[in-house]
């Protein structure tokens, strides 16, 4: 309720004020001369960025060519499989089934990739989850109450638990890769991990999945969970491209079709419209 | 990857819909009943768009006011205008000579926030199923909204749902559409949101937006706050649409750019850096 707090133009002034005036730190382009992103030269002063670096800068105003190599090295591992039976991913190979453009089956991919039993809910939760049960850890709370009361909350824990299968193939790898980044024994890791131990051993029998241990590495490389939101909202494509190329490249229609007696319906009887 | 022609196929369940085959394709269906209503042998030429629209989501057909109060509210909602957010959005697709998917993406993604669209209805229904038309309720949970305890994707509400933030006094078509909405059936809580307008609006610094005649309308005809959600998102479509196709004639050099009204804060000037 910001509204209320604050002595700034009310209603219409406000908008009076902001009327061809948007003041902006950001950046902004220079039509046929230059471009500034967060007080930076973009062709002069990030013109050596690699294309991660440079979303990274654009995020959060920081540049960290490791931090940009971590997240790299996770979103290649772990969030984009090219297999189309995946719910986002299905969505791109139906659209290329159905002919449409490249652009609007990534553009559908990424927004359905804001889901609940996957993608970035549980991405966003689970490092909102590792903040709090590291504040509630720092202030004297056991583990056990930390995930009882987050239970109770929530019934579900964000990062652990898993649809379809209960293991998470993608932690080995990504753990080698920390290993060889360095970058495998952070605070917030080490935490995840402790939270592994106490639910598989628990009546729950969650394991980790990967969306705690990635939320972990980006706690450790002190991303704020917006920021980390932002950055993973982009991380899925890499398997959206094949699922679409591959649909797109078979005759159109064919990806898993389906009969009418794949409907199972449980509709009222047939009847009448009365007008 | 496991294919065992014992199983029995995977299944849509759907109360909505049934289907018969055509005799010579069983990928073809020869009849398709809604709700037990045959969509092309019966309900083609009886039913309107709106009677359809209802019995898609309610699975019964609407009495002749609930018809009347979803039309109204249809037609209200159809086209917000040029100024309008998600409107905007879609006429920037069809300038730049964007696909006209993309110009409904853009309406739809950009109508779904918190400020005069679907994700307010959302809230505003929630508020609706809590309150009802109990005035000390509402006064409270203006007072103090209910916060969110985990990181979601969506933002907090930055004002009360339903109210216009930027708004000085109720807008005259607001007054109208919930004055001609509350005559069709004189549902309780049209006649109480009619009756305790001033009220409400003195408690949220803020008028009465079409967001919350919308949502007080879809809760007085028994919708869901996600049926609503979505309801609100489709109902806006219409409007997007026509602008955009207007606006992809007219091309971008008749179009506002702003070309004056961005002022960068931090710059480094051409030249130089500011390092």
């Amino acid at each position: 309720m910001t509204e209320k707090n604050t002595n700034s133009p009310t209603g219409p002034e406000r908008l009076k004020a902001f009327e061809d005036n948007w003041k902006t730190a950001m950046g902004a382009w220079f039509p046929g001369e230059r471009v500034v992103l967060r007080g930076k030269d973009v062709f002069k002063e990030l013109n050596d960025y690699s294309w991660v670096e440079y979303l990274y800068y654009a995020i959060t105003g920081k540049h960290s060519p490791k931090t940009a190599r971590l997240i790299e090295g996770l979103w290649m591992l772990s969030t984009s499989y090219p297999d189309p039976r995946l719910w986002n991913n299905r969505v791109v190979a139906l659209a290329a089934t159905a002919r449409t453009t490249g652009a609007l089956a990534v553009a559908a991919g990424i927004a359905v990739s804001e889901a609940t039993i996957y993608g970035l809910k549980p991405i966003k939760g689970a490092i909102d989850f590792l903040y709090r049960a590291a504040y509630q850890k720092e202030n004297g709370i056991a583990i056990e109450t930390i995930i009882k009361e987050e239970l109770k909350a929530s019934r579900s824990v964000s990062g652990y638990g898993r649809p379809l299968v209960n293991g998470d193939e993608r932690i080995a790898p990504v753990l080698n890769f920390l290993t060889e980044q360095g970058a495998h024994d952070g605070k917030f890791i080490r935490l995840a991990f402790e939270i592994d131990h106490y639910l598989k051993n628990s009546r729950y029998k969650y394991m980790i999945n990967i969306a705690a241990l990635n939320a972990a590495v980006a706690a450790d490389s002190g991303l704020s969970a917006d920021e980390y939101y932002y950055m993973t909202s982009l991380a899925f494509t890499g398997g959206m491209f094949p699922c679409y190329i591959d649909a797109r490249t078979q005759p159109e229609g064919l990806f898993f079709p389906l009969s009418v007696k794949r409907i199972k319906s449980i509709s009222s009887n047939s009847r009448e419209w009365i007008e | 990857m496991t294919n065992s022609t014992e199983k029995a196929p995977e299944q849509i369940t759907t109360k909505i819909w049934r289907e018969e085959a055509e005799p010579d394709n069983p990928f073809a269906a020869a009849a398709s009943y809604c709700a037990g209503f045959d969509v092309y042998g019966d309900l083609l030429g009886k039913i309107s768009f709106i009677e359809y629209l209802w019995l898609l989501f309610k699975l019964d057909p609407p009495s002749k006011e609930q018809a009347r109060m979803l039309e109204s509210l249809a037609v209200a909602l159809a086209n917000p205008g040029p100024r309008d957010h998600s409107v905007r959005g879609a006429m920037n697709a069809g300038v730049g000579g964007s696909t006209r998917a993309s110009a409904l993406i853009a309406a739809i993604s950009i109508g779904a926030g918190n400020l005069g669209g679907a994700r307010e209805v959302f809230t505003a229904m929630q508020y609706w199923q809590q309150c009802g038309t109990n005035l000390d309720c509402w006064v409270e949970i203006i007072t103090n909204p209910p916060q969110n305890e985990r990181a979601d994707v969506w933002a907090e509400m930055e004002h009360t749902p339903g109210f216009d933030p930027n708004g000085a006094s109720c807008p005259t078509p607001v007054k109208q559409l919930l004055d001609h909405l509350a005559a069709i059936e004189h549902s309780e809580s049209l006649v109480w949101l009619q009756e305790q307008r001033q009220a409400l609006e003195q408690h949220a610094e803020s008028p009465l937006a079409f967001s919350g005649v919308a949502a007080a309308t879809l809760f007085a005809l028994g919708f869901e706050p996600e049926q609503a959600e979505i309801l609100f998102l489709l109902l806006r479509l219409p409007g997007a649409a026509a602008h955009a196709l207007e606006q992809e004639k007219m091309g971008w050099s008749r179009y506002p750019f702003f070309n004056d009204g961005l002022t960068l804060t931090d710059d480094p000037g051409a030249g130089n850096s500011n390092d």
